[in-house]
Protein backbone atom coordinates (compact mmCIF):
# COMPACT_ATOMS: atom_id res chain seq x y z
CA UNK A 1 0.00 0.00 0.00
CA UNK A 2 2.73 2.24 0.81
CA UNK A 3 4.70 1.17 -1.90
CA UNK A 4 1.58 1.90 -4.13
CA UNK A 5 1.11 5.55 -3.14
CA UNK A 6 4.87 6.04 -3.50
CA UNK A 7 4.62 5.81 -6.97
CA UNK A 8 1.48 7.08 -7.53
CA UNK A 9 3.41 10.40 -5.74
CA UNK A 10 5.92 9.75 -7.79
CA UNK A 11 4.41 10.13 -11.18
CA UNK A 12 2.62 13.38 -10.15
CA UNK A 13 5.95 15.15 -8.92
CA UNK A 14 7.53 13.63 -12.00
CA UNK A 15 5.04 14.69 -14.75
CA UNK A 16 5.43 18.96 -14.01
CA UNK A 17 9.02 18.02 -15.55
CA UNK A 18 8.46 17.43 -18.91
CA UNK A 19 10.98 19.72 -21.07
CA UNK A 20 8.03 22.77 -22.11
CA UNK A 21 8.17 26.50 -20.80
CA UNK A 22 4.26 26.94 -20.00
CA UNK A 23 3.42 30.67 -19.79
CA UNK A 24 4.18 30.94 -16.53
CA UNK A 25 7.65 30.58 -17.85
CA UNK A 26 7.12 32.70 -20.78
CA UNK A 27 5.56 35.27 -18.00
CA UNK A 28 8.37 34.92 -15.79
CA UNK A 29 10.92 35.80 -18.51
CA UNK A 30 9.48 38.36 -19.53
CA UNK A 31 9.42 39.93 -16.30
CA UNK A 32 12.56 39.68 -16.08
CA UNK A 33 13.00 41.95 -18.87
CA UNK A 34 10.51 44.53 -17.72
CA UNK A 35 11.15 44.64 -14.26
CA UNK A 36 8.25 45.82 -12.35
CA UNK A 37 7.15 48.64 -15.45
CA UNK A 38 4.00 48.34 -17.18
CA UNK A 39 4.12 46.56 -20.51
CA UNK A 40 1.26 48.53 -22.54
CA UNK A 41 -0.66 46.76 -25.73
CA UNK A 42 0.11 48.75 -28.75
CA UNK A 43 3.27 50.28 -31.38
CA UNK A 44 4.49 46.47 -32.03
CA UNK A 45 3.13 44.94 -34.86
CA UNK A 46 4.35 41.18 -34.55
CA UNK A 47 3.94 39.29 -38.17
CA UNK A 48 4.13 35.50 -38.02
CA UNK A 49 1.87 33.38 -40.06
CA UNK A 50 -1.19 32.40 -38.35
CA UNK A 51 -1.35 28.37 -39.32
CA UNK A 52 2.35 26.90 -40.31
CA UNK A 53 2.75 23.98 -41.35
CA UNK A 54 6.66 23.13 -40.32
CA UNK A 55 7.43 24.63 -37.17
CA UNK A 56 11.06 24.13 -37.90
CA UNK A 57 11.33 27.25 -39.99
CA UNK A 58 8.58 30.42 -39.11
CA UNK A 59 9.11 33.34 -40.35
CA UNK A 60 8.74 36.68 -37.92
CA UNK A 61 8.64 40.21 -38.35
CA UNK A 62 8.14 42.33 -35.75
CA UNK A 63 7.98 46.48 -36.28
CA UNK A 64 7.80 49.14 -33.84
CA UNK A 65 6.27 52.25 -34.44
CA UNK A 66 9.22 54.40 -33.35
CA UNK A 67 10.88 58.04 -34.61
CA UNK A 68 14.26 56.34 -34.02
CA UNK A 69 15.50 60.01 -33.12
CA UNK A 70 18.17 59.97 -29.90
CA UNK A 71 15.73 61.40 -28.17
CA UNK A 72 13.07 58.35 -28.60
CA UNK A 73 14.31 55.32 -29.84
CA UNK A 74 13.60 51.78 -29.64
CA UNK A 75 16.14 50.14 -27.21
CA UNK A 76 15.54 46.35 -27.71
CA UNK A 77 13.45 44.05 -29.23
CA UNK A 78 12.27 40.59 -27.41
CA UNK A 79 10.38 37.76 -28.38
CA UNK A 80 9.14 35.33 -26.48
CA UNK A 81 7.24 32.14 -26.75
CA UNK A 82 4.88 29.57 -24.70
CA UNK A 83 5.58 26.15 -25.38
CA UNK A 84 8.82 25.47 -26.82
CA UNK A 85 11.34 23.80 -23.76
CA UNK A 86 12.91 27.55 -23.44
CA UNK A 87 10.69 30.97 -23.29
CA UNK A 88 13.19 33.13 -24.71
CA UNK A 89 13.83 33.36 -28.89
CA UNK A 90 15.94 36.48 -29.39
CA UNK A 91 16.69 40.11 -27.81
CA UNK A 92 17.73 42.28 -30.90
CA UNK A 93 19.68 45.46 -29.52
CA UNK A 94 18.93 48.62 -31.83
CA UNK A 95 19.82 52.37 -31.56
CA UNK A 96 18.77 55.28 -33.52
CA UNK A 97 21.72 54.26 -36.28
CA UNK A 98 18.59 51.73 -37.17
CA UNK A 99 16.47 54.21 -38.35
CA UNK A 100 13.81 51.72 -38.62
CA UNK A 101 13.15 49.37 -35.40
CA UNK A 102 12.02 46.15 -37.82
CA UNK A 103 13.83 42.91 -36.99
CA UNK A 104 13.06 39.85 -39.13
CA UNK A 105 14.28 36.44 -38.98
CA UNK A 106 13.51 32.38 -38.84
CA UNK A 107 11.79 30.86 -35.34
CA UNK A 108 11.22 26.93 -34.68
CA UNK A 109 7.62 26.59 -32.82
CA UNK A 110 7.25 23.29 -31.12
CA UNK A 111 3.73 23.52 -30.79
CA UNK A 112 0.83 25.35 -31.78
CA UNK A 113 1.38 28.70 -29.40
CA UNK A 114 1.39 32.30 -28.68
CA UNK A 115 4.44 34.34 -29.35
CA UNK A 116 5.35 37.83 -27.73
CA UNK A 117 7.49 40.54 -28.72
CA UNK A 118 8.31 43.17 -26.46
CA UNK A 119 9.66 46.56 -27.45
CA UNK A 120 12.25 48.38 -25.10
CA UNK A 121 12.22 52.11 -25.57
CA UNK A 122 14.97 54.63 -24.61
CA UNK A 123 12.16 56.28 -21.89
CA UNK A 124 12.17 52.68 -20.22
CA UNK A 125 8.62 52.37 -21.65
CA UNK A 126 7.35 48.76 -22.53
CA UNK A 127 5.00 47.79 -25.77
CA UNK A 128 3.98 44.46 -26.50
CA UNK A 129 2.28 42.53 -29.38
CA UNK A 130 1.20 38.75 -29.40
CA UNK A 131 -0.06 36.20 -32.39
CA UNK A 132 -1.62 32.97 -32.12
CA UNK A 133 0.21 30.24 -34.35
CA UNK A 134 -1.09 27.06 -35.03
CA UNK A 135 1.78 24.45 -36.22
CA UNK A 136 1.40 20.92 -37.97
CA UNK A 137 4.37 19.52 -37.47
CA UNK A 138 6.25 20.48 -34.55
CA UNK A 139 10.09 21.33 -34.24
CA UNK A 140 12.21 19.72 -31.65
CA UNK A 141 10.70 16.42 -31.31
CA UNK A 142 11.32 14.68 -34.46
CA UNK A 143 14.27 11.72 -34.14
CA UNK A 144 16.61 13.00 -36.99
CA UNK A 145 17.81 9.72 -39.08
CA UNK B 1 34.66 29.40 -42.40
CA UNK B 2 30.73 28.93 -42.66
CA UNK B 3 28.80 30.24 -45.28
CA UNK B 4 27.41 33.29 -45.50
CA UNK B 5 25.41 35.47 -47.42
CA UNK B 6 24.69 38.89 -46.99
CA UNK B 7 22.72 40.99 -48.75
CA UNK B 8 23.01 44.56 -48.54
CA UNK B 9 23.02 47.54 -51.07
CA UNK B 10 26.51 48.40 -52.62
CA UNK B 11 25.70 52.04 -53.18
CA UNK B 12 23.53 53.90 -51.04
CA UNK B 13 22.57 58.09 -50.27
CA UNK B 14 23.36 59.51 -47.38
CA UNK B 15 20.75 59.78 -44.66
CA UNK B 16 18.81 56.48 -46.22
CA UNK B 17 17.54 53.80 -44.55
CA UNK B 18 19.25 50.16 -46.23
CA UNK B 19 18.12 46.84 -45.42
CA UNK B 20 20.52 44.64 -44.90
CA UNK B 21 19.81 40.72 -44.98
CA UNK B 22 22.07 38.01 -43.70
CA UNK B 23 22.40 34.78 -43.74
CA UNK B 24 24.41 31.67 -42.31
CA UNK B 25 24.74 28.37 -42.50
CA UNK B 26 24.61 26.57 -38.81
CA UNK B 27 22.78 23.39 -37.94
CA UNK B 28 21.35 25.57 -34.66
CA UNK B 29 21.16 22.10 -33.02
CA UNK B 30 19.10 22.71 -29.93
CA UNK B 31 20.05 20.07 -27.14
CA UNK B 32 16.59 18.95 -26.86
CA UNK B 33 16.60 16.31 -29.01
CA UNK B 34 17.01 12.58 -29.00
CA UNK B 35 19.34 10.96 -31.97
CA UNK B 36 18.45 7.60 -33.03
CA UNK B 37 20.77 6.11 -30.41
CA UNK B 38 18.16 7.73 -27.89
CA UNK B 39 20.88 10.16 -26.43
CA UNK B 40 20.73 13.77 -26.49
CA UNK B 41 22.23 15.71 -29.31
CA UNK B 42 24.77 18.45 -27.24
CA UNK B 43 23.62 21.45 -28.17
CA UNK B 44 25.20 23.81 -30.77
CA UNK B 45 24.00 26.74 -31.31
CA UNK B 46 25.24 30.48 -32.79
CA UNK B 47 24.32 32.85 -29.72
CA UNK B 48 25.58 36.33 -30.94
CA UNK B 49 25.33 38.21 -34.24
CA UNK B 50 26.72 41.50 -34.59
CA UNK B 51 26.66 43.88 -37.42
CA UNK B 52 29.94 47.07 -37.31
CA UNK B 53 29.81 49.80 -39.77
CA UNK B 54 33.13 51.58 -39.68
CA UNK B 55 33.85 50.04 -36.63
CA UNK B 56 30.58 51.38 -34.97
CA UNK B 57 28.29 48.85 -33.76
CA UNK B 58 24.37 49.28 -35.45
CA UNK B 59 22.86 46.15 -34.57
CA UNK B 60 23.43 43.38 -32.05
CA UNK B 61 21.02 39.98 -31.87
CA UNK B 62 21.39 37.32 -29.10
CA UNK B 63 19.76 33.84 -30.29
CA UNK B 64 18.51 31.46 -28.04
CA UNK B 65 17.54 27.51 -29.35
CA UNK B 66 14.51 28.84 -30.58
CA UNK B 67 15.94 30.58 -33.91
CA UNK B 68 15.77 28.01 -37.22
CA UNK B 69 18.78 26.40 -38.20
CA UNK B 70 21.39 28.37 -41.16
CA UNK B 71 19.75 32.10 -38.75
CA UNK B 72 18.57 34.38 -41.19
CA UNK B 73 18.25 37.85 -39.87
CA UNK B 74 17.35 41.35 -41.31
CA UNK B 75 17.55 44.68 -39.83
CA UNK B 76 17.59 48.29 -40.76
CA UNK B 77 20.79 51.04 -40.53
CA UNK B 78 20.82 54.47 -41.88
CA UNK B 79 23.68 55.10 -44.35
CA UNK B 80 26.46 57.62 -42.77
CA UNK B 81 29.22 57.14 -44.49
CA UNK B 82 31.22 55.17 -46.97
CA UNK B 83 33.39 52.34 -45.76
CA UNK B 84 33.04 48.82 -44.87
CA UNK B 85 29.97 46.71 -42.50
CA UNK B 86 31.35 43.52 -40.57
CA UNK B 87 29.05 40.61 -39.65
CA UNK B 88 30.35 38.42 -37.05
CA UNK B 89 28.89 35.24 -35.75
CA UNK B 90 29.68 34.00 -32.49
CA UNK B 91 28.88 30.30 -30.63
CA UNK B 92 29.10 27.04 -29.20
CA UNK B 93 31.58 25.33 -29.53
CA UNK B 94 34.00 27.80 -30.36
CA UNK B 95 31.99 28.86 -33.63
CA UNK B 96 32.81 32.31 -35.19
CA UNK B 97 32.17 33.40 -38.45
CA UNK B 98 32.93 36.78 -39.96
CA UNK B 99 31.96 38.10 -43.21
CA UNK B 100 32.44 41.97 -44.80
CA UNK B 101 30.65 43.96 -47.33
CA UNK B 102 31.53 47.26 -49.03
CA UNK B 103 29.18 50.20 -49.41
CA UNK B 104 29.80 53.61 -51.03
CA UNK B 105 27.57 56.22 -49.67
CA UNK B 106 26.91 59.22 -51.72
Amino acid sequence: MERRAFLAGLAVTLLPFAAEATPEAMAAAIKQVTGDAPVRAGKVTLDIPPLVENGNTVPLTVTVDSPMTEADHVRAIHVFNEKNPQPHVFDARLSPRNGKAAVATRIKLADAQKVVAIAETSKGEFFSASADVIVTIAACIEDIT
Amino acid sequence: MANVLVNAPKTARKGDMVEIKALIMHPMETGFRAGTNGRIIPRNIIEHFSATWNGAEVFRMDFSPAIAANPFVSFFAVATESGTIQFRWTGDEGFVAEHQVAIKVT
